[in-house]
């Protein structure tokens, strides 16, 4: 099961996603601590992130879906600079891709404990307050 | 494959501004410097142009939306023939490639592609985003992409999958600066070694900072027109062999795979047009946003096989004694890179088969490749140019 994590990110201003038709139902159950994404009913492939439509195969009205939360690292950048001032607080942060155990890939941080990081490791989904941004959905090493 | 291809277009006239550090200066006095550069390279005058192509939306290139109409403005044309593609740093390769159809089709007889920034010393500070919080950038903007940063994921899974080293990629910056020894304008021209590299700091890991662009203030130009008007004109002509283009991710949890780009199918596209295949290209001007660019560009574009990028460019395979010669005045990694490299690569394809590159001048090369990529590895353009 996803865990909530007390720690709290900075808010970045500005950036606080806009929900939309498509995205609002996402930002909704994240805050529930739920990882959304989507299944097309046509083709049956899964995808992230919300659209519309299929982006396989152009069928409409995908259905919501909830992921296990777990997935494995596909790869990820300790940030230690940036240009941008809204996040050189957050340096040094760990961006990352993530491939969902259902097939899409996420954008996400990895928090906590990153000492012994490395691509493909198993990650489970952490849902981290936000401020203006709500709550981010976010990943976690596996424990051992 | 078509025939129309082979070279009845060619680049007439080059120009790479000097300048590096232009502070106070608007970027569409440098376009203006550089038009006039460029055309008084051919021979021609700003009344010969009859097609621009531009693309200046980016804050440091100081238009918006409509950055070709501005620029024409700015110039003083009224062209029947425009594009405005904006693709990012591959962008004035695509001008390139569309300016050849358009001679071809009728549309224009003498096209002048500019481009101009101050990234350096532009005062209106912006962030480096490719996208915003709304839309499918909603996904990505609130966990902090920086460009370096979505570049650094790539250079990962690459080092992952196939045992590619901080080291193989320093290799592609330290022979970029041997490149730029000899180039009077290069922003850096002090040799570095490996060493040097990795002790840079780091910025997004495994990228330092010297696996990444110099940022400058500057501009570059070049005039195309049909093979039979650069004949008479004042420099020897550059011939258009070939021409692809290609799109991929923006968002990147769209990447897919991770160690592959759209160069693949632009590269594909442009050998095709050309009849030729990657051991016929002499040298080559590979966009060098980062160290990173250059090796996924040397594989997607078919000069070594996938995952090998690292031991071509550690094995001295990139210098002027190598199997391809690239980035040949120093590249965007030591020379100039105000934005869009793409412009400046062209230029520099141009001078080195006129034989008059100001960094290192190779033995009479025939056939050039230029190759833009913009966004974090999002567009794709590919050139194929010959003497």
């Amino acid at each position: 099961m996803p865990e909530a994590l007390p720690e709290a990110l900075p808010a970045a201003p500005g950036l606080a996603p806009l929900a939309d038709q498509f995205s609002a139902a996402y930002w909704s159950a994240a805050r529930d601590g739920t990882l959304l994404i989507q299944r097309c009913l046509a083709c049956g492939r899964r995808q992230f992130y919300p659209r519309g439509h299929c982006a396989g195969c152009f069928a409409p009205d995908p259905e919501w879906t909830a992921a296990s939360g777990r997935g494995r690292l596909h790869t990820y950048t300790v940030v230690h600079r940036t240009p941008n001032a809204e996040f050189a607080a957050d340096c040094p942060y760990v961006l990352a891709i993530i491939e969902l155990d259902e097939g899409p890939r996420v954008t996400a941080r990895i928090v906590g404990e990153t000492g012994a990081i490395g691509c493909d490791q198993p990650v489970h989904a952490v849902f981290t307050p936000a401020g203006d941004a709500g709550v981010l959905p976010n990943f976690a090493l596996d424990a051992g | 494959m078509p025939a129309s291809w082979a070279g009845e277009v060619a680049i007439a006239g080059a120009y790479e501004s000097p300048r590096r550090r232009a502070p106070g200066v608007h970027p569409f006095a440098i376009q203006a410097e550089c038009a006039r550069g460029a055309l008084a390279d051919a021979g021609l005058d700003l009344a010969d142009v009859d097609g621009l192509a531009t693309a200046a939306s980016f804050p440091a290139e100081g238009a918006r939306e409509m950055a070709v109409a501005e620029i024409a403005e700015y110039l003083g044309l009224r062209p029947r023939w425009v594009d405005g593609t904006d693709i990012g740093g591959a962008a004035p390769l695509s001008h390139a490639g569309h300016a050849v159809a358009a001679i071809q089709a009728g549309l224009a007889e003498v096209v002048l592609v500019t481009y101009a920034a101050c990234g350096y010393s532009w005062p209106h500070g912006a962030a480096d985003y490719l996208t915003y919080a709304h839309g499918p950038g909603q996904w990505e903007l609130p966990y902090g992409p920086s460009t370096v940063a979505t570049y650094a994921l790539a250079a990962r899974r690459h080092m992952h999958d196939y045992g590619t080293t901080a080291e193989d990629l320093a290799a592609i910056a330290v022979q970029c600066r041997a490149n730029a020894a000899a180039n009077p304008d290069a922003r850096y021209s002090a040799p570095i070694t490996v060493d040097d590299v990795l002790a840079s700091p780091v910025i997004a890991d495994p990228l330092h900072r010297l696996d990444c662009c110099v940022v400058t203030d500057s501009g570059g130009a070049f005039v195309l027109t049909s093979a039979r008007n650069a004949r008479s004109m004042r420099t020897r002509p550059v011939y258009v062999l070939g021409f692809g283009e290609a799109l991929g991710q923006v968002s990147m949890n769209q990447m897919w795979p991770f160690t592959a780009t759209a160069a693949a199918a632009s590269g594909a596209r442009a050998f095709a047009t050309a009849g030729m295949r990657p051991a016929e290209i002499d040298c080559a001007q590979l966009y060098d946003s980062f160290t990173i660019t250059v090796l996924l560009a040397l594989e997607d574009l078919g000069f070594c096989a996938k995952g090998e990028g690292g031991k071509f460019a550690a094995a001295g395979e990139l210098a002027p004694g190598g199997r391809l010669p690239v980035n040949t005045d120093g590249g965007g990694l030591s020379s100039n890179h105000p934005g869009r490299r793409g412009a400046l690569a062209v230029v520099e394809a141009v001078r080195q088969l006129r034989g008059d590159s100001p960094g290192v001048r190779l033995d009479s090369p025939r056939t050039a490749l230029v190759h833009g990529m913009g966004g974090s590895l999002s567009t794709s353009a590919t050139l194929i140019l010959g003497v």
